[in-house]
Formats: structure tokens, C-alpha cells, sequence
């Protein structure tokens, strides 16, 4: 347990000591939602029907930017190697790992996102299933997002590669949570949308620690 | 049996056997089956003349999935059996999937714009497919990411494997999401929904398609077996 505490609290410190890793992704987040708007004009209308769908994706967007940070980093200064042989099971430690990467990358969002929303004129109606959906959509991203950055540790290139490996996989994520918050803009049911979604966060953390850390054995023998 | 071919001599034996017949089976299926699907089979009464695009579309679609789980297949073999074949099978074989992915997805949209009224349409049949694309350029971009190649293999063997998901997605989305594309006709319980006249190219084309996958991937496989004895033959020459 101690072990677990201790990794989760080095990520912790980690991102938060080198400031701008963290707060970077939150800036890029707001950029890519703000540049969306600018792009598609100030029409209250159709803000309102794409602010779901901008929010998203500016979401996933800047989730792949911190993914080299879960386990290149330390591939390459040999915590890796320490990892492996920790006493709790690979798995537990990706859980942590990811668990960590939530916690610096995705939760600011969960907080920022609703805000945007209100920018994006969505209805304050939809404020909660916002901030429900992006809730649960980031923490399935760093989920997917692990799987990719092992299968990727000690590549050429590897921030672009993990992006192109871990985007399409984020598809159902994406869907999901954009048709929650369009549901809740029309003023539909949102509650399946957003079991839907709570289905493939439980099927992502299920799944992805073991082919994560399946990759990560692979990636240091 | 699986293991037998483990030694990549007895492979290239067997592999020089089955080569000239799989290429003749290939021409021999695709040239009868374009005669039929082109010329000898009936204009269908809803869809007219532009109904022969299905017997290149559809068969490239079952090869785009086929060569996705054989793949998958292969990276399990070669992560839990250590096969030395399998990699060297997969290698050979992901190009040539994402080459039947992409005559699907073209062939598909060619088909769309005369009755659908449109290239393309964010139907999730089309868009799991063009995902499937995507896991194929991934995957062989992963492969050749490494300096290490051993590595590459073990990676993109994993990513084969997580990306198996999106086969079953593929296959019924279009019963779970009632979208434009149309549902399966073919395998179907209760029998094909499609004319005898039809199904003779339709089935030909797909066993040409399978055979010219087969030729062309054992003759890929043979190039790389001889690039590898080669490149040692080499170093054995420089280190003596």
C-alpha cells in the first residue's frame, strides 16, 4: 500500500513541481476550444449545437499531450526498471500511474470544462451532464492513453506515434460523451448516453492496465 | 502442425510448393469472377449497372477484416509461442490489409455517390471501417518505430491484439445502429437474400481475393526469410 502511495504521490509531485506540465495542458484545452469558436463564427445557433462535440475534442486533444509523461520519462531515467520489479503487480502500478495522470491532466478539465460550456452557449441546464460526461471521458482517456504511451516507450518520434495509436481507440469515448451533452442541449434524455459512457470507462479500466503493463514488460526485456 | 512450420526452412519448402498454384488459383478466380461480375450476371432492378461495384466491394471489406484478425491471430502466436514465423507474417501481411481496407473504403464511396447521393456519410459501418484503416497505418507505423526490430514486433503484436476490439464493432454495427449502409445480405441465417446469379461472381471474386492475399503474402514472407539469410550471410562474411 505504502508502495502504491508512494508512486502515485512521486507522480504527483512530479507534475505539479514542474508547474507548467500541468497547467499547459489546461491552457491548450481553453486555446483549442476558443480557436474552434473563432473558426466557426459567433452564430449563438450553431455554437450551441458543436459546443459538445469542440469540448471533446479539445479534451482529447490535450490529454495526448501529456501521455509521454506517464512512462517515457521514466523509461528513460530507469524508474521503469524499478517499477517492474516493485512488489505490487505491474497492473496496480499502471492503474496508479494513470490514476496520476487524471489527476494533473484530466480533473482541471472536469472543473473547466462546464465554464467553456457556458462560453459555447450551451443551455446551464446541461452544466452537470457536462461536467458528468467530461468526468468520465478523461479518465477513460488516460486509460487508453496508457496502453498507447507503453506500447510506444522507447520509439522514435514517440509523442506522434502514441497520438496516432491512441486516437482512434478513443472513438467510443468521444461519441458517447459528445451525444450526452447534445442530449442535454435538446433537453432529450441523457442518462443512457452517459451509461454508455460509464460502460466503457468500467470496460477501459478493466482492460487497459493489463495490456498496458503487458507492453510495458515487453518494452524493457 | 503449427509448430512443424516454426522452422522457417520447412516453411520456404511448402512455400515453394503452394506459390505457383496460389497465383494461378488467384488469376484464374479473379479473371472468372470479374467475367461474371462484369459481364455474365444480371443489372439489378433497383440499383441498375452500378451494382457490380459489390463484388470488388464487399470481398475487399471480408479481406479487410480477415487480414485483421489474422493478424491479431499472429500477434498472439508470436507473443504467447515466441513463433518465429508469425511476425514475419504479420510484417508481410498489414500492408496488404490496409490495401484491402482502402479498396473497400474507395470502392464504397464510388458505390455511395450514385445511390446514396454522396462520397461519404458518417454511418458507423463506414466509420468503423475507416477506423480499421487507421489501426492499420498505427500498427505499421509502430512496427517501424524502433531501432530495435524485435521490439517493433512485440509492440505492434499488442496493438494487433487491443485493436481486435474494433473487429466485432465493425461487423454489427450495422444491426446496432440502423444507419445508411445496408445490413449483412449474405450471412444471414435464414439464407443469402441475394440471387444465385449474383452470389456466383460475388463468391468467386472472394475466393480469388483470399488466394491472391495468400500468393502475395507467402511471396512477401519468402523476401523477407531471404533478406534476413542474407543480411546474416553477410555479417557471418565480415565477422569470419
Amino acid at each position: 500500500m505504502s508502495v502504491i502511495a508512494a508512486i502515485l504521490g512521486r507522480d504527483l509531485r512530479l507534475a505539479l513541481r514542474q508547474g507548467a506540465d500541468a497547467a499547459t495542458g489546461l491552457v491548450f484545452f481553453i486555446i483549442v476550444a476558443t480557436l474552434f469558436t473563432l473558426a466557426i463564427g459567433p452564430e449563438p445557433r450553431i455554437l450551441a449545437r458543436v459546443a459538445g462535440a469542440v469540448l471533446m475534442v479539445a479534451a482529447l486533444l490535450s490529454a495526448t499531450l501529456s501521455f509521454d509523461r506517464l512512462f517515457q520519462q521514466d523509461f528513460e531515467d530507469g524508474t521503469l526498471d524499478q517499477l517492474l520489479l516493485a512488489p505490487p503487480p505491474l497492473e496496480w502500478v499502471v492503474l496508479i500511474k494513470c490514476a496520476g495522470h487524471w489527476l494533473t491532466s484530466g480533473l482541471p478539465l472536469v472543473v473547466v470544462a462546464p465554464l467553456l460550456a457556458v462560453f459555447l452557449n450551451l443551455p446551464p441546464a446541461t452544466f452537470w451532464v457536462t461536467m458528468a460526461a467530461v468526468l468520465m471521458a478523461t479518465p477513460a482517456l488516460s486509460m487508453i492513453g496508457a496502453v498507447g504511451a507503453a506500447l510506444a516507450v522507447g520509439a522514435r518520434r514517440a509523442g506522434v506515434l502514441v497520438a496516432v495509436l491512441v486516437l482512434p481507440l478513443a472513438v467510443p469515448v468521444l461519441i458517447f460523451a459528445v451525444s450526452a451533452i447534445d442530449a442535454a442541449a435538446l433537453s432529450a434524455p441523457t442518462q443512457p448516453h452517459l451509461m454508455l459512457l460509464g460502460a466503457v470507462l468500467a470496460a477501459t479500466a478493466a482492460l487497459a492496465p493489463w495490456a498496458a503493463a503487458a507492453a510495458l514488460r515487453q518494452a524493457v526485456t | 502442425m503449427f509448430h512443424r512450420f516454426a522452422n522457417p526452412a520447412r516453411f520456404m519448402a511448402l512455400a515453394n510448393i503452394l506459390s505457383p498454384w496460389l497465383t494461378v488459383a488467384a488469376t484464374g478466380l479473379l479473371v472468372a469472377g470479374l467475367y461474371f461480375g462484369l459481364l455474365a450476371s444480371p443489372p439489378d432492378y433497383q440499383q441498375g449497372e452500378t451494382v457490380r461495384i459489390m463484388y470488388v466491394h464487399v470481398p475487399a471489406a471480408w479481406m479487410a477484416l480477415f487480414v485483421y484478425v489474422a493478424l491479431a491471430g499472429a500477434g498472439g502466436a508470436f507473443l504467447i509461442w515466441r513463433h518465429p514465423l508469425a511476425d514475419v507474417f504479420a510484417q508481410a501481411a498489414a500492408p496488404l490489409g490496409a490495401g484491402f481496407t482502402a479498396a473497400a473504403l474507395i470502392t464504397g464511396s464510388l458505390w455511395g455517390k450514385p445511390m446514396w447521393g454522396t462520397w461519404w456519410v458518417w454511418d458507423a459501418r463506414l466509420t468503423s471501417m475507416l477506423i480499421l484503416f487507421l489501426l492499420y497505418l498505427g500498427y505499421i507505423a509502430l512496427a517501424n518505430a524502433f531501432d530495435n526490430r524485435e521490439r517493433g514486433a512485440r509492440a505492434a503484436a499488442l496493438l494487433a491484439l487491443v485493436g481486435v476490439i474494433n473487429v466485432p464493432i465493425i461487423k454489427f454495427s450495422v444491426d446496432w445502429w440502423n444507419t445508411l449502409h445496408q445490413p449483412a445480405s449474405v450471412l444471414k441465417i435464414d439464407g443469402p437474400a441475394i440471387d444465385p446469379s449474383m452470389l456466383l461472381p460475388l463468391f468467386l471474386m472472394a475466393g480469388g481475393m483470399k488466394a491472391y492475399f495468400l500468393a502475395v503474402v507467402i511471396l512477401r514472407m519468402r523476401a523477407r526469410l531471404l533478406a534476413r539469410r542474407v543480411r546474416a550471410l553477410r555479417l557471418a562474411a565480415v565477422g569470419g
